[in-house]
C-alpha cells in the first residue's frame, strides 16, 4: 500500500492518467463535493458526492420498477372511424418482426428495454454491498466495467423523443391516447439522468479498490484528514487552476 | 490533483506515454508499458497509436456504405383505404417533405436534423478527426478537436430516433382498411449505419488528439 501523494514513475503506482488526453496526475483522495479536473483538457477525473452510492442504488431500483411497468402496461392507443389499435412496448419492437427485418427487433428490444434494465441491475449489484463500509460483491469490477461499456447503447431516452415525433405524425390521422407505459418511460428518463449525475466512475473504481476487490499493493490509502488540511492551504493560493468545487 | 512535478497551467504536460507508462482508458490507472490488461478494471491497455485509426476508418466506411441505401430505399410504406387512396412509400427526405406539407415545421426540423444533418456531420467530423489525429496541433486546435469528438459521441446515438419512429408508427397504425403503416428496408440499413458510426466514434482514441502537441507551448518559447 502507498500513502496519498506518493507515486512511482517506473511502475505508475499512485498516478492517474487522464483517459481523454493521457496527462499524468498524482492520485489524491478527494473529499465529498470536491472535483478533480484534468490539468490539460479539463476532463472531470473524479467528483465524489456524499451518499451517492445509496442514491444511485435507489434510482436504479426505481428505473427497474418503471421498466417493468413500461413493458407490461399499454403504451399507446389510436382510434379512427370506430377502428382502434393498441400497442405495448413489445408490439413496437415486434414491428420489425416480418422477414429479414427480424434482427432489428432483437436490437430494438435490447436498446429500449434490455440494456437499460441490465445497466440498472448491474449498478445495484455493484453498489448495494458497498454502501456504508461494506465489501464489494464478487466480480463487482467486471460488472461495473460492463455497465460502463453498455452506457452509449442504452437508448431509453431517445425512444421517448422518438415517441413524441411519432405522435405528431399520427395526430392528423387518428386520435391517440397515451397509456401508463408512456408515462413510465418519461419518468425513466428523469430517473436515468439523475442517476448519471450521481455516478462518478473514478470514485466507484477507487472504492472497489480500497474495499479489497483488487489488492495488488497499489491502492492509495485514504488519509482524508491530512488531504483536506493540505488542500485548504493550496486553495488559498490563487494559482491553483486544477482545483474546483 | 496536480502534475507529478507540480507543473503549472502552461508548462509542458507529462503524459503517461512520454513517461514510458501506459494509462488505462477505462479507469485512469497507470501501468508500466507493455502491460496488456488493466489490473483494476480489466480493460485492454494500448498506447496511443495511429494504427488504432484503422478500426475507426473501417467502421466509418461500413457506416457510410449502409447510409446510402438508407436514403434511397423507403423508410415507411403507408396504405390507406385498401390502397384505393394510394400506397405511398416515403424515404427519409420524403418524410421530412410530407411533414412540412402538413405544416409541422418543428417536427420536420427535428427529423431533418436527426436523420440527415447529424449523420452527414458525423461522417465529416470523424473523417476530419482521424485525418488530423497525431499530427502537429496547437493547444487551441486540440481543444477544438476534443470538443468535436465529444459532440459526435454525444449526438451520434440520437440518430436512432428515426428507427424508433418507424417502429412506433408501424406498431400503432394498423387500422385495417383505413390506414396501415409498414416498415421499409431503409430502417434496417439506417439502424446499422448509426450503430457503425457510433462504433467508429467509440474506437477513436482521444489521446491521439494530444499527441501532436509540441513539447513546449508557444508561450514558453516567447518567454525564453
Amino acid at each position: 500500500m502507498i500513502e496519498a501523494g506518493q507515486y512511482d514513475m517506473r511502475t505508475g503506482a499512485g498516478l492517474i492518467a487522464c483517459p481523454r488526453c493521457d496527462a499524468l496526475h498524482v492520485e489524491t483522495e478527494l473529499l465529498d463535493g470536491e472535483k478533480a479536473a484534468c490539468i490539460r483538457c479539463g476532463h472531470v477525473l473524479a467528483r465524489p458526492r456524499e451518499g451517492a452510492f445509496t442514491q444511485i442504488v435507489a434510482l436504479s431500483f426505481t428505473s427497474l420498477v418503471l421498466m417493468v411497468a413500461a413493458v407490461f402496461f399499454p403504451f399507446l392507443e389510436i382510434s379512427r372511424m370506430g377502428l382502434g389499435n393498441a400497442t405495448s412496448l413489445f408490439g413496437v419492437a415486434m414491428a420489425f418482426s416480418q422477414g429479414w427485418l427480424m434482427p432489428l427487433t432483437v436490437a430494438m428490444l435490447a436498446f429500449i428495454v434490455g440494456l437499460p434494465a441490465l445497466r440498472a441491475a448491474l449498478l445495484v449489484y455493484v453498489l448495494l454491498p458497498m454502501r456504508g463500509q461494506g465489501r464489494p460483491a464478487r466480480h463487482a469490477g467486471e460488472a461495473f466495467r460492463l455497465s460502463e461499456l453498455l452506457r452509449p447503447w442504452s437508448m431509453a431516452e431517445i425512444f421517448v423523443i422518438g415517441t413524441s415525433v411519432a405522435l405528431v405524425k399520427v395526430a392528423g390521422l387518428a386520435t391517440v391516447s397515451l397509456g401508463p407505459a408512456f408515462w413510465a418511460f418519461c419518468a425513466l428518463i428523469i430517473v436515468g439522468a439523475a442517476s448519471d449525475v450521481f455516478t462518478c466512475a473514478a470514485t466507484i473504481w477507487d472504492t472497489l479498490e480500497d474495499r479489497g476487490a483488487f489488492t495488488d499493493g497499489r491502492e492509495v490509502v485514504p488519509d482524508t484528514d491530512a488531504a483536506a488540511r493540505e488542500r485548504r492551504i493550496v486553495e488559498r493560493a490563487p494559482s491553483a487552476p486544477d482545483r474546483a468545487g | 490533483m496536480s502534475g507529478p512535478d507540480g507543473l503549472s497551467d502552461h508548462a509542458p504536460v507529462l503524459t503517461a506515454h512520454r513517461a514510458g507508462l501506459v494509462g488505462c482508458r477505462g479507469c485512469g490507472r497507470v501501468w508500466p508499458r507493455h502491460t496488456d490488461v488493466c489490473g483494476r478494471c480489466g480493460a485492454r491497455l494500448a498506447p496511443p497509436d495511429r494504427r488504432s485509426l484503422q478500426a475507426v476508418w473501417a467502421w466509418w466506411l461500413a457506416g457510410l456504405i449502409f447510409y446510402i441505401p438508407a436514403n434511397l430505399w423507403p423508410m415507411l410504406r403507408t396504405q390507406s383505404f385498401l390502397g384505393l387512396a394510394g400506397n405511398t412509400e416515403a424515404t427519409i427526405l420524403g418524410g421530412v417533405v410530407d411533414l412540412m406539407h402538413y405544416g409541422n415545421y418543428g417536427i420536420a426540423a427535428i427529423v431533418f436534423v436527426a436523420s440527415i444533418v447529424v449523420p452527414i456531420g458525423k461522417f465529416v467530423v470523424i473523417a476530419w478527426l482521424a485525418r488530423v489525429a497525431g499530427k502537429p496541433a496547437s493547444v487551441e486546435a486540440a481543444h477544438t478537436r476534443l470538443r468535436a469528438l465529444e459532440a459526435v459521441e454525444f449526438i451520434g446515438r440520437w440518430s436512432m430516433i428515426d428507427v424508433f419512429v418507424v417502429a412506433i408508427l408501424s406498431a400503432l397504425v394498423q387500422l385495417g382498411f383505413v390506414a396501415s403503416i409498414h416498415p421499409g428496408p431503409a430502417a434496417v440499413s439506417f439502424a446499422l449505419s448509426v450503430a457503425f458510426t457510433m462504433l467508429s466514434a467509440l474506437s477513436f482514441d482521444p489521446r491521439l488528439i494530444w499527441r501532436g502537441l509540441p513539447l513546449r507551448t508557444r508561450r514558453d518559447r516567447t518567454a525564453e
